[in-house]
């Protein structure tokens, strides 16, 4: 088998020098009826290379691939061109296959990508310090309610209905476990999300507000008051980023006063992937920080006087707090916060408002065009590279008919709020940097015929 | 603070060695190299844009009006930092990597191609079902055979990492009680387990309470029987278990937990060892996680992403959460979701994560399988085994082996410091290892052997590969016993000698701040 070394001349020589006559008697401690006689059943034969290949491509064929047709769907994952060299610089061993850096004399390539990692959500989020990394955004908004409740000693939370619902489901699954009271709302097909209804639900037992920037409708919002009435009740303000692209041409949610700012980093630098993996962002003030979950690498010397890199602050962290710890977190996403810091280290800051402003003025584009077919409106005042539409006609079965015609044309609201009658016509439209003048036509075309 | 500012100069003398001092502080191969923020500048870019249209008065007023600070650079730049940062990395694709409890085995290539296909990579997860069959296949396939592997009844895909695997089995659990009206409180955890178990228990609401070892390295029956009671939730065991032995009372143990009301869950880290020889549903086991990145050859990627995926007994299975793949009569794969539960799937516990799980970690996983198949994956856990021994048989004349009396370990091999001189510890063995090109074992875990080191080869390691380990090793650890204070030096070689972990974590630098006027100037 061509992952196994061993031959069976050696396998002899080694079972001789431990001294026993077969494998077998090394699973003495496998008492009898618990040994598996097998074979596994259902499972084959090992197979070739070129075999497994093929397998895999055959699957791999029964995918519709956004790639290669009119493509608009967001929703918390984005479709952006990554640079060849990203995918280059992750595939690399010596960053693939090697494991947490708990031995940095031997790790100084992760531990210094993680440090400019840290430092780049840091700016990005307009906030002082970050984590080397989360599971994907959905998990780092639960621990940063979490992290909230450690903090203000406060057990209710405030989430805006503008909040991913998939991130809210899991909130409210890990709330029931925890002592978190949640206050949830499903959002309305206005052109601006409630401040004042949301900012009026604040109270003095209020722990954080959870507002997403831009919101689940592709609307943006400015988070100062929000962040003013929070403050002034004791409250933390959470911001959570989906499309962080978009950071590059509207305000960070720090400079507005959000305390912890969460997201998913995926649309910087890491694929589709049909929803994984992903990574998630965790970044937070500086007085915070021992109250922070996750991974961080920190500055020091060596022994020489070398500046170099190791983990740091593990005493908030599972392997040495053990039930005491912030979270239980172990393995995070660092290959995948890899590729979203070689990709904005090739953007760089003027990059980055280049790719912005070309998703924003490709969404205007799209946003005209399809909301001037009749019957077709678009619900949001403001939006960066993501709208809602309210169609005629249902969404969902549109979306479908819209595959029908070769067109990937957007998230209904339907798939997301199923039960929601008041949502049903709505079609959230993401438009980024990859969509062509021939894709807007044929979702232009398509989404004609659908309507009618 | 004695800090280099400008990161890549050498600051400090030759050291003991008389080596002389380069100008660039390079050393041939080994290649020193700034930070980002010290290169790079706002204005470079490594990606061309073609024309840039505009619109204007659609932000909300929002719009962006200071510098971020994110420096760019251009593509030969970007490609040399990032390669010359990967060169100062240990990887299993350079040598033995021997973890204990990490399983570092090779990550083969075709897994990374056949993630890459553009029906896995590029398909987005909120796309209509009908156009993403062949992805809905692919985790159905790969759960069918962890069922198959593991013996099991049920399968929740969704978990990021082992421990956010751990998190689900024990909401299953929870789910599990509390639609029985039963309300414990406690989670029973040995002295033995990781980290991750203790603290997972407590993020499910848990109080957790330790099980002591006997002095064979296992769970004590004895004591575990007699703190079983009403308020016991479940009891968490790692089989094999940290100390690389095999919990040969296991079943009892699973019988006796069950007998008093409360469930086992299984740490399934170790589970390389076993695959293809135990079924843990045999054991009586109700959920244990499944590392992909472990036992299925998913790659580490320097801390992830992993891949967690938790099979559970009949008993449990109905709460797994949601969104899973089922396999309707027609043929057609179906994502079960919130929407469709109440008919397919009613007492959920809930949702782990937005979308369906590690996609990217399932492709891989699943070409790992197909290429082993049924008699290769027997041959892994074989093969493990017999390193494991290979190496405790030839080292444990040099190093204390505190459980190899009585019998073979399985796939790792655990020894303490025993024996080692005044001021010599497990640390600098160690970090002379580094300095021999090998990675260095686990250290100080478990917690109940002193100064442990637990050794885990994988079965990916040639006898040459091993031969050359034990030699290093050995030579190593007769310096230990003799004390040999030059130990204490150790890694010279390495792209950084001991690091200050203490001043880090006092004066924690957890971003790069431009240095000050004065120091720029230098």
């Amino acid at each position: 088998m061509r992952y196994l070394p061993l031959s069976d001349a050696d396998r002899g020589e080694m079972l001789r020098v431990i001294g026993v006559s077969s494998v077998d008697e090394l699973f003495h401690d496998v008492p009898e009826d618990a040994r598996f006689k097998g074979p596994i059943h259902r499972l084959p034969m090992h197979a070739s290379e070129m075999a497994v290949e093929r397998h895999m491509a055959a699957l791999s064929r029964k995918n519709m691939v956004a790639g290669d047709v009119p493509f608009f769907l967001g929703c918390g994952a984005y479709r952006h061109h990554i640079p060849a060299s990203v995918d280059h610089i992750i595939q690399r061993g010596e960053f693939l296959t090697s494991y947490t850096p708990y031995q940095p004399e031997i790790a100084q390539g992760t531990l210094q990508m993680m440090f400019e990692f840290q430092t780049q959500v840091a700016r990005l989020f307009g906030c002082e310090v970050a984590n080397a990394s989360m599971y994907d955004g959905s998990t780092a908004m639960w621990e940063a309610i979490l992290m909230a409740h450690r903090i203000t000693r406060r057990n209710k939370t405030i989430i805006s209905s503008g909040v991913h619902p998939h991130y809210v489901k899991v909130a409210e699954t890990l709330a029931k476990f925890s002592e978190d009271a949640l206050a949830t709302a499903i959002p309305q097909l206005d052109a601006e999300p409630d401040t004042e209804r949301l900012i009026g639900k604040i109270g003095p037992e209020t722990s954080a507000v959870v507002v997403q920037y831009p919101d689940i409708l592709g609307r943006i919002t400015d988070l100062t008051p929000i962040a003013e009435a929070a403050h002034a009740a004791g409250a933390l303000l959470i911001a959570v980023v989906t499309e962080p692209v978009a950071l590059g041409l509207i305000k960070s949610p720090g400079e507005m006063g959000a305390d912890i700012v969460v997201g998913e980093g995926q649309s910087i630098g890491v694929g589709l992937q049909f929803g994984g993996p992903y990574v998630g962002l965790f970044a937070c003030r500086e007085k915070h920080v021992r109250q922070m979950p996750g991974r961080l690498a920190g500055e020091t010397v060596d022994a020489e006087g070398k500046r170099g890199f190791v983990l740091t602050l593990s005493t908030r962290e599972q392997h040495i707090r053990r039930e005491k710890a912030t979270s239980n977190i172990c393995t995070s996403s660092v290959l995948c916060a890899l590729a979203f810091t070689v990709h904005l280290t090739l953007l760089g800051e003027k990059g980055l408002r280049q790719l912005a402003q070309l998703n924003h003025a490709r969404a205007c584009e799209v946003a005209d065009r399809v909301s001037a077919i009749p019957g077709v409106s678009i619900v949001n005042q403001s939006f960066f590279n993501e709208f809602t539409l309210k169609l005629p006609v249902e969404a969902r079965p549109a979306v479908h008919a819209l595959v029908e015609r070769g067109v990937l044309g957007g998230v209904s609201l339907g798939r997301l709020y199923p039960g929601a009658d008041a949502l049903q016509k709505g079609l959230v439209v993401a438009v980024t940097e990859t969509v062509t003048d021939e894709d807007i036509l044929a979702f232009e075309t398509a989404l004609k015929e659908v309507v009618r | 603070m004695t800090v280099n500012p400008s990161g890549w100069r050498p600051s400090a003398p030759a050291n003991e060695q008389g080596e002389t001092q380069t100008v660039t502080g390079n050393r041939a191969l080994m290649l020193e190299e700034p930070l980002i923020f010290e290169i790079g500048t706002t204005e470079q870019t490594g990606v061309d844009f073609g024309e840039m249209p505009r619109c204007e008065g659609r932000l909300a007023g929002l719009e962006r009006n200071r510098e971020i600070g994110l420096p760019g650079l251009s593509e030969p730049e970007t490609v040399r930092h990032y390669t010359r940062l990967s060169r100062q990395n240990y990887a299993i694709d350079l040598g033995l990597f021997p973890l204990g409890s990490c399983t570092m085995k090779h990550n083969p290539r075709l897994n990374e191609k056949v993630a890459r296909m553009p029906g896995f990579a590029d398909v987005h997860p909120l796309q209509p079902q009908e156009t993403v069959q062949g992805a809905l296949q692919v985790i159905n396939q790969l759960a069918f055979w962890l069922l198959d592997l593991t013996g099991m009844w049920g399968v929740a895909m969704s978990p990021k990492a082992g421990a956010h695997g751990e998190l689900c089995g024990l909401l299953c659990i929870r789910a599990a009680l509390e639609a029985r009206g039963d309300k414990r409180e406690v989670v029973l955890v040995p002295e033995s387990a990781h980290g991750t178990n203790p603290a997972t228990a407590a993020f499910a609401g848990y109080r957790v309470e330790n099980i002591p070892a006997n002095s064979a390295g296992r769970v004590d029956l004895d004591a575990l029987k007699a703190r079983l009671g009403s308020d016991v939730a479940a009891v968490m065991i790692t089989n094999p278990n940290t100390c690389g032995l095999f919990e040969p009372d296991m079943k009892a143990i699973s019988d006796a937990v069950h007998a008093a009301g409360a469930f086992v869950y299984c740490d399934g880290a170790n589970f390389n060892a076993i695959v293809g020889r135990v079924r843990p549903g045999d054991l009586g086991i109700d959920a244990m996680h499944i590392n992909l990145h472990k036992t299925f050859s998913t790659p580490h990627g320097g801390g992830g992403p992993g891949s967690g995926p938790v099979v559970l007994s009949e008993a449990l299975a109905p709460y797994g959460p949601l969104p899973f793949v089922a396999k309707m009569p027609d043929g057609e794969y179906k994502l079960v979701e919130e929407e469709n539960a109440g008919e397919m799937h009613p007492n959920a516990f809930g949702r782990m994560v937005a979308f369906h799980g590690q996609m990217g970690m399932f492709t891989r996983a699943l070409a790992y399988i197909l290429s082993h198949g049924a008699d290769g994956l027997k041959q892994v856990a074989e093969d493990a085994v017999l390193n494991a021994n290979y190496i405790l048989r030839s080292l444990s004349d040099v190093l204390d082996a505190p459980f190899a009396k009585a019998g073979p370990c399985m796939h790792e091999a655990i020894f303490s410091d025993r024996g080692f001189g005044d001021d010599v510890n497990t640390l600098d063995l160690a970090k002379a290892l580094i300095d021999e090109g090998f990675h260095p074992m686990t250290m100080y875990f478990p917690l109940v052997v002193h100064g442990a080191m637990l050794v885990e080869p994988t079965e990916t390691e040639s006898k040459a590969s091993l031969d050359q380990f034990i030699a290093a090793l050995r030579s190593i650890a007769e310096r230990a016993r003799a004390g040999d204070p030059s130990l204490k030096a150790a890694p010279i070689y390495a792209p950084r000698r001991r690091l200050d972990e203490t001043l880090a974590a006092r004066k924690p630098v957890l971003v790069y701040r431009e240095p000050e006027p004065a120091q720029a100037a230098e």
